[in-house]
């Protein structure tokens, strides 16, 4: 099963690599990795989504909190929570093909933020399933580059995940 | 006081109380180097092979329950430690390393001896730091012994560039005593109501036993698991890493598990209905196939890492906690109960472990004109009169070892169990001679894991370390010709070494003593000659049967009640 994990970690040089070389030394499946510094620059919050049965997710988790940089983690996906990705899309956008292109764009409340004669980058961002339907929208042949952020994510309500 | 880098890390083990430094040096610690020259409070041994310096490290940590310290240069030093750093972690071995590094502007140049030593280690440490800066370097020498001592003990490294030790920059130096880190917190006690709820499932146990591991070793619980067994009066097994936490010649002890464990420890686990696990970690040379592991039983699991808990084996009664701090506990709830256990049930129980022991599964051919290796360890024991010190390396001697030579105190066995390094048995020896001079220190091993780091008979020379080496030689690597000999048609691929050399000669050329003993009447002489010679080191080269095999076994893929006990008897 999917599993979103949010980790609050040290920001320190190395953290990433550490909980990096944790999934391939495990053998535990990443589907993705984001990462930044938060309010607090010495803090880092990482968004990792993974994959695999109960016990191999609580050993994760597990394995996850045992590492010395890490401070807390939450498991988003046992309880309510908003997944926002970032997608950039480059597509050829020749004359003939502009004003479809431009519907779909607005259809998805998507943003053009790049333009040339011959091309658009389009810039959205939502849950994963609305970045693969806009992918998938996009008539064939149209698309030159994709480039996602792989899913952060925090819980709704008042709780936070903080020192 | 105002210190260089290089005289910060000197006084920083001293201010820790490190008595021994195990270490080589080399381009980027030569700085400190000239200050470990200059004072004469930490003591650093010069050892041949920076394996060599990280295992002694190791035996010393094991046999103390101190924390190791050792110092190698950038390069092939940190690399040359990594076995050695590896060993330590698999077992949970409180230590520190300090790895010299290149100058901080160069570092990412591929300069001389320069290698990512943080990055090549980071799998087999518990935490690493690459200190960057000299005004960190006490703060982050402080963090490395705390965490490395503290929660599930473990290596830690603290790499520390050329230039953060330069002797011409000196800084105000104090050392931290508290350190508390917001983002490592290991666990202090165990979960009240787990407790409790362990202890309601043993006094309900009709069929209990308590398996344990090296964590009571590396707590010092050993005294308070003693009264937990005599609390109740249950039988107790314990893996290759809790040897001697509980006396091993008390009738209630009824061996070791596992692969090369006892008939009865193992019949115990495939039958009992409450399996009391306390700091083990079910290895796999432990449980055998998963599926088959304690299969009527509700599991209570002590330990003081979460990670370890419902790894391989699912758990019915989890307690994070140290064990020391959690075997209190229960004590306590055992007793405001009225430690009653079920007296009828245990008595069953007991005759039904008592049958299983009767069938004798250590014994062997003792009418034989050769030496068998379990007859050299037995006659080790006597000799001795069980009051050694005793490492080891990998392989069929130390599995002759764990089962030959009863330990009835904790930190009397050294051994590498969880990776299994030959090579580890001499110089965790030395660390063991060094922390006890007073105390008979012996190596048992085999001619191929000696050879690994037998450069350390030098080292043994230079400190004049009295440690005795007792190589059971049998012109194999036993157990992988074991394995090839069960399991691949007796097809002795690369296992049999030609060429050995005169081991006698050996040892003497190092300035030691050698003795070669072929008959097994001329065993105990031999040996009592040798633990005679105080002061010396003395090789003794035992030639044993090269065909004997380690049993009980039991093949992997098999159950606990699954065992071979020898070719001549086999169970249904």
């Amino acid at each position: 099963m999917r599993h979103i994990i949010s980790v609050l970690l040290e920001n320190e040089a190395g953290a990433l690599s550490r909980v990096a070389g944790l999934f391939s030394a495990r053998g535990y499946n990443i589907e993705s990795l984001t990462v930044a510094p938060t309010d607090d620059p010495s803090l880092s919050r990482m968004t990792l989504v993974t994959a695999g049965d109960e016990d191999i997710i609580e050993q994760i988790k597990k394995q996850l909190n045992k590492l010395i940089d890490t401070i807390k983690l939450l498991d988003l996906s046992e309880g309510p929570h908003i997944e926002r990705e970032l997608l950039m899309v480059k597509v050829r956008a020749e004359r003939a093909d502009r004003e479809e292109l431009k519907r779909l764009v607005d259809i998805f409340r998507a943003k053009i933020i790049d333009v040339t004669d011959i091309s658009f980058v389009v810039e959205l961002t939502g849950a994963a399933e609305k970045l693969d339907a806009f992918i998938d929208a996009v008539p064939a042949g149209l698309i030159t580059e994709v480039v996602r952020t792989g899913p952060s994510g925090i819980s709704r309500g008042a709780q936070g995940l903080t020192l | 006081m105002e210190l260089s880098g290089a005289e910060i890390v000197v006084q920083a083990l001293i201010d820790e109380g490190v008595e021994y430094v195990f270490g080589y040096p080399g381009g980027a610690v030569l700085h400190i180097y000239d200050a470990v020259f200059k004072q004469d409070r930490v003591k650093h041994i010069l050892v041949r092979h920076e394996q060599g310096a990280a295992h002694a490290a190791d035996g010393y940590a094991r046999a103390t329950g101190k924390c190791g310290v050792c110092l190698v240069t950038s390069g092939p030093g940190a690399t040359n430690a990594v076995t050695g750093i590896a060993t330590a972690y698999m077992d949970s071995i409180p230590m520190v390393i300090l790895s010299g590094q290149v100058p901080t502007p160069v570092i990412g140049s591929d300069a001389f001896q320069e290698v990512d030593t943080v990055g090549i280690t980071r799998p087999c440490v518990k935490h690493n730091f690459l200190v960057q800066d000299v005004r960190k370097l006490a703060e982050t020498i402080r963090k490395a012994f705390y965490i490395a001592t503290s929660g599930r003990p473990g290596p830690v490294l603290v790499d520390i560039p050329k230039d953060t030790t330069d002797p011409n920059v000196k800084i105000p130096y104090a050392y931290p005593r508290e350190i508390s880190l917001r983002s490592y917190r290991p666990a202090s006690k165990g979960h009240p109501g787990q407790i409790k709820q362990a202890v309601a499932a043993m006094l309900a146990a009709q069929r209990p036993v308590i398996y344990t591991g090296g964590g009571v070793i590396l707590d010092d619980a050993s005294h308070l698991l003693g009264e937990l067994v005599r609390a109740t009066g249950f039988p107790i097994t314990s893996t290759l890493m809790g040897l001697g936490a509980y006396p091993m010649t008390e009738r209630r002890f009824i061996g070791m598990l596992g692969m090369h464990g006892t008939y009865e420890a193992n019949m115990a686990m495939h039958e009992t209905d409450c399996l009391i696990a306390i700091g083990a970690r079910f290895d796999d040379r432990v449980t055998g196939k998963i599926e088959l592991f304690c299969p009527h039983a509700e599991i209570i699991h002590v330990d003081v890492d979460p990670s370890s808990i419902s790894k391989n084996v699912r758990v019915d009664i989890p307690i994070v906690g140290p064990v020391a701090s959690v075997l209190e506990d229960m004590l306590r709830l055992l007793k405001e109960a009225g430690c009653d256990p079920n007296r009828e049930t245990l008595t069953d129980w007991w005759a039904q472990i008592e049958q299983w022991r009767d069938i004798k599964c250590l014994s062997y051919d003792r009418g034989s004109d050769k030496i068998k290796p379990q007859f050299a360890v037995e006659t080790l024991y006597q000799v001795t009169k069980g009051e050694l010190y005793l490492t080891s390396d990998v392989g069929q001697h130390q599995m002759f070892a764990a089962q030959f030579y009863p330990f009835d105190r904790p930190r009397r066995w050294i051994n590498s169990g969880g990776l299994g390094t030959m090579g580890f048995g001499l110089p965790a020896a030395m660390g063991v001679q060094l922390a006890f001079p007073e105390a008979q220190v012996a190596c048992v091993s085999g001619e191929a894991s000696i050879l690994m780091c037998i450069q350390e008979l030098a080292t043994c020379r230079q400190y004049g370390l009295p440690l005795k080496v007792i190589m059971l030689n049998n012109g194999y690597m036993g157990m992988v010709r074991q394995w090839q000999e069960f399991f691949y048609e007796s097809r002795y691929s690369h296992s049999y070494v030609d060429a050995l050399p005169d081991f006698v000669q050996l040892a003497e050329s190092f300035g030691h003593i050698g003795m070669r003993v072929e008959r097994p009447g001329d065993l105990e002489g031999a040996m009592e000659a040798a633990f005679g010679m105080q002061d010396r080191l003395v090789f003794l080269d035992v030639v044993v049967d090269p065909t004997e095999n380690v049993y009980p076994m039991i093949a992997a893929g098999k159950g606990h009640h699954e065992m071979h006990l020898s070719p001549e008897r086999e169970l249904a």
